[in-house]
C-alpha cells in the first residue's frame, strides 16, 4: 500500500504564544486558550498517516481544530510546529520546509480542496467553467480547446448541467456551488484531497448525492482525501478512519466503525450519545 | 469430523467489556471464549440474549476494541494475525478480500441502488461493474429477491428485503472467513431454505463461517461444531481484575 500523506506533531498556535501554551490547554484542561498569554492553541502533536484511495475522517465539535489542522497541510496557515510529508510519484516532499514557490506548485498540481464556503473555494466574479479554467491553467494545461473540453466533461460528472458552465456561480443553488468547487479541485486529478464541512448545510438529499458523488471519486481515482465534519453520519459514510479532536489534541483515533460504536474516551461516548 | 486442517481462524480467552465513562458504569459482554473455526465448515455460537455472542463477531470484525485475548487469523498466504492487536490498515484490507460480516442490520448510503449496494465488495477488489452485476443478479435472484427492487434504494423495503440484501452483499465477495449474526431471523421459511442452500454452497466452496443463528433447527443443520457461551460475569469481577 502507498503512503500519500505522514504528520507528525502539527501543532499551531494563534497568537504569541509563550513557554506555557501547551502545558496549560487541552482537554484535561478544559480549554484551548492559554491562560498565561492568551493566544489558542488550535492544535497540538497532531499525528496520522493516510494511504492511497482512503478516506480518513476528522470529527470534534466546532473550534476543536479539524479546519486549522487541514489549513496547515494545504498551507492556508502556517503551523508553529511540526512536520508533514507528502509522497507521489517515488518523491517525498516535506511540507513545512519548502519555499513558497513550491508549496504554490504542489496545491496547484498535487492537492485539491473543497471548503464549507464556496466562496473561498470559487472565484464568484468568473463562471463556472471559467474557474475550472483558472486551476487547469495554473497546472499548465493552456490550449483553449482542452480547456474547454475537460471543464464540460468535469462539470458533467459532478452533475453540474454543462450548458450552465457560463453562467456566475452566484446563480447557482448551495448544493450546485459545491458541485462546482469539487469540480474545480478535480480539475488537476489530485492524488490528495481535502473536505472541509462540504455538505454542512445543505438539504439532505443534496448532501446525500455529494456524498455519493465523493464516493464515487474515491472508487475511480482512488484519490486519498481527508474529511472534516461534525456530523457522525458523514464520517459513518465516508472514512475508513477517524481521528477525534478535542482542544486541539487528537484524543482518539482507529477505525470508523469502531469509534462511533466502541468509543473509549468519555467525550467521543458523549458525541456519539448525543447524535443518535 | 476431520480437522486434520488448520483453522483459519482461532479464537483465544477472548473477553470484552464496556466501560461508560459519563455513567460510571462497566458493562461486562463476552467472557473466556475460545473456539476454533475452520475452511469449509460452520462454527455456531449459541447462548442466551445478553451472552455477548454478537460481541465476538464484532470483536474480530475489530468494530468492538476487544478488552482481552487474541484472536488469531491465517491469511491467504498464510501468515497468522493477531486482529485484536493488527495495525487499522490490515484489518481494512482484510475486510477488503479476506473477512466479510453479514450484521444484524443494513448500513448504506441513502439513494444507493441495491444492485450497487451488493456489488461494492467486488468493485472495491477492483472487479468492473457489468461482471460484478452479472454475479450479483445471480444471488439476488437466488435469494428470491423481485427483480423490480434490485435498481431501487433499500430503504423502505421489508425486514426480510432487507436482510436479504445485507446477506447477499456478504455472499458475493467470497470472503474466505465470513462472520453471520443472525441471519435469517426475519425471513420467510421458503427464502429460508434458500438461504441455507446457498451456506452449503459456500461450505463446499471452502468458505469458513462463524455464525449465530436464531432458530436452533438452522444449528443443527449447518453447524459442524458448536460454541456455547455463558452470560458474562458481573462486573464487580472486572473491576477487581483491572484494579
Ligand atoms: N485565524 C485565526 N485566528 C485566531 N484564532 C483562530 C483562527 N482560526 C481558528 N482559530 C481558533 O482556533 C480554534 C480551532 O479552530 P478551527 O480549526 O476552525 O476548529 P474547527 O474546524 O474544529 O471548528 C478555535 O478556538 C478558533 O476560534
Ligand atoms: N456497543 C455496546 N456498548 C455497550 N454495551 C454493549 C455494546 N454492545 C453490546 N453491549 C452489551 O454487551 C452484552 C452482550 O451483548 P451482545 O453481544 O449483543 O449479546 P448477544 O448477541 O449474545 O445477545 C449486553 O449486555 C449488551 O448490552
Ligand atoms: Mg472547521
Ligand atoms: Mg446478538
Ligand atoms: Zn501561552
Amino acid at each position: 500500500m502507498d503512503k500519500v500523506l505522514e504528520v507528525n506533531n502539527l501543532s499551531k498556535v494563534y497568537g504569541q504564544g509563550c513557554a506555557a501554551c501547551f502545558e496549560l490547554t487541552g482537554p484535561e484542561h478544559d480549554t484551548n486558550i492559554c491562560p498565561k498569554c492568551g493566544s489558542v492553541v488550535a492544535a497540538h502533536n497532531v499525528s496520522f498517516d493516510l494511504y492511497k484511495g482512503e478516506i480518513l475522517g476528522i470529527m470534534g465539535e466546532s473550534g476543536s481544530g479539524k479546519s486549522t489542522a487541514v489549513k496547515c497541510l494545504y498551507f492556508d496557515q502556517k503551523p508553529t510546529s511540526g512536520r508533514a510529508s507528502f509522497f507521489n510519484d517515488e518523491k517525498q516532499y516535506d511540507l513545512f520546509n519548502m519555499n513558497a514557490a513550491h508549496q504554490r506548485h504542489l496545491m496547484n498540481h498535487k492537492f485539491g480542496m473543497v471548503y464549507q464556503n464556496p466562496h473561498l473555494g470559487l472565484n464568484f466574479d468568473i463562471s463556472a467553467g471559467g474557474n475550472i479554467a483558472e486551476r487547469l491553467l495554473m497546472s499548465e494545461v493552456d490550449h483553449y480547446g482542452e480547456i474547454r473540453k475537460r471543464a464540460t466533461d468535469l462539470l458533467k460528472r459532478t452533475e453540474v448541467l454543462a450548458e450552465r458552465m457560463d453562467e456566475l456561480p452566484k446563480n447557482f443553488s448551495g448544493g450546485m456551488q459545491q458541485r462546482v468547487q469539487i469540480a474545480k479541485a478535480l480539475a488537476i486529478n489530485p492524488p490528495l484531497l481535502f473536505l472541509d464541512e462540504v455538505t454542512t448545510g445543505l438539504d439532505l438529499s443534496v448532501q446525500a448525492a455529494i456524498l455519493d458523488l465523493i464516493l464515487e471519486i474515491q472508487q475511480e481515482n482512488q484519490t486519498a482525501m481527508i474529511v472534516v465534519t461534525h456530523d457522525l453520519g458523514v464520517i459513518r459514510l465516508l472514512a475508513g478512519r477517524t481521528l477525534v479532536m478535542k482542544y486541539g489534541r487528537i484524543i482518539e483515533n482507529g477505525l470508523t466503525d469502531q469509534i462511533l460504536e466502541d468509543p473509549q474516551h468519555a467525550y467521543t461516548q458523549r458525541l456519539v450519545a448525543s447524535a443518535l | 469430523m476431520n480437522n486434520t486442517e488448520q483453522p483459519i481462524l482461532r479464537v483465544e480467552n477472548y473477553g470484552k467489556y464496556f466501560q461508560l465513562h459519563e455513567q460510571g458504569k462497566i458493562i461486562p459482554s463476552s467472557h473466556d471464549v475460545n473456539l476454533d473455526v475452520y475452511p469449509g465448515q460452520l462454527t455456531a455460537l449459541i447462548g442466551p440474549t445478553g451472552a455477548g455472542k454478537s460481541t465476538v463477531l464484532k470483536g474480530i470484525y475489530r468494530s468492538y476494541l476487544p478488552t482481552s485475548g487474541r484472536l488469531l487469523f491465517r491469511t491467504k498466504d498464510n501468515v497468522e494475525i493477531d486482529l485484536a492487536q493488527a495495525d487499522e490498515h490490515l484489518i481494512l484490507e482484510l475486510r477488503r478480500t479476506e473477512i466479510a460480516f453479514v450484521t444484524q442490520f443494513l448500513h448504506a448510503l441513502p439513494r444507493q441502488a441495491t444492485q450497487d449496494i451488493v456489488a461494492q465488495p467486488l468493485i472495491r477488489r477492483g472487479m468492473d461493474y457489468s461482471q460484478a452485476l452479472n454475479i450479483v443478479h445471480e444471488t439476488l435472484s437466488a435469494m428470491n429477491l423481485p427483480k423490480a427492487l434490485w435498481s431501487i434504494s433499500p430503504a423502505t423495503f421489508s425486514g426480510g428485503e432487507k436482510q436479504r440484501v445485507n446477506l447477499a452483499r456478504g455472499l458475493v465477495s467470497r470472503p474466505r472467513l465470513l462472520l453471520l449474526d443472525e441471519p435469517t431471523a426475519s425471513l420467510d421459511p421458503v427464502t429460508t431454505e434458500k438461504v441455507i442452500g446457498l451456506i452449503e454452497n459456500l461450505k463446499n466452496e471452502g468458505v469458513a463461517m462463524l455464525a449465530i443463528f436464531h432458530q436452533p433447527e438452522l444449528v443443527e443443520r449447518l453447524a459442524d461444531s458448536v460454541v456455547k457461551l455463558n452470560p458474562p460475569i458481573v462486573a464487580e469481577q472486572i473491576l477487581k481484575e483491572i484494579a
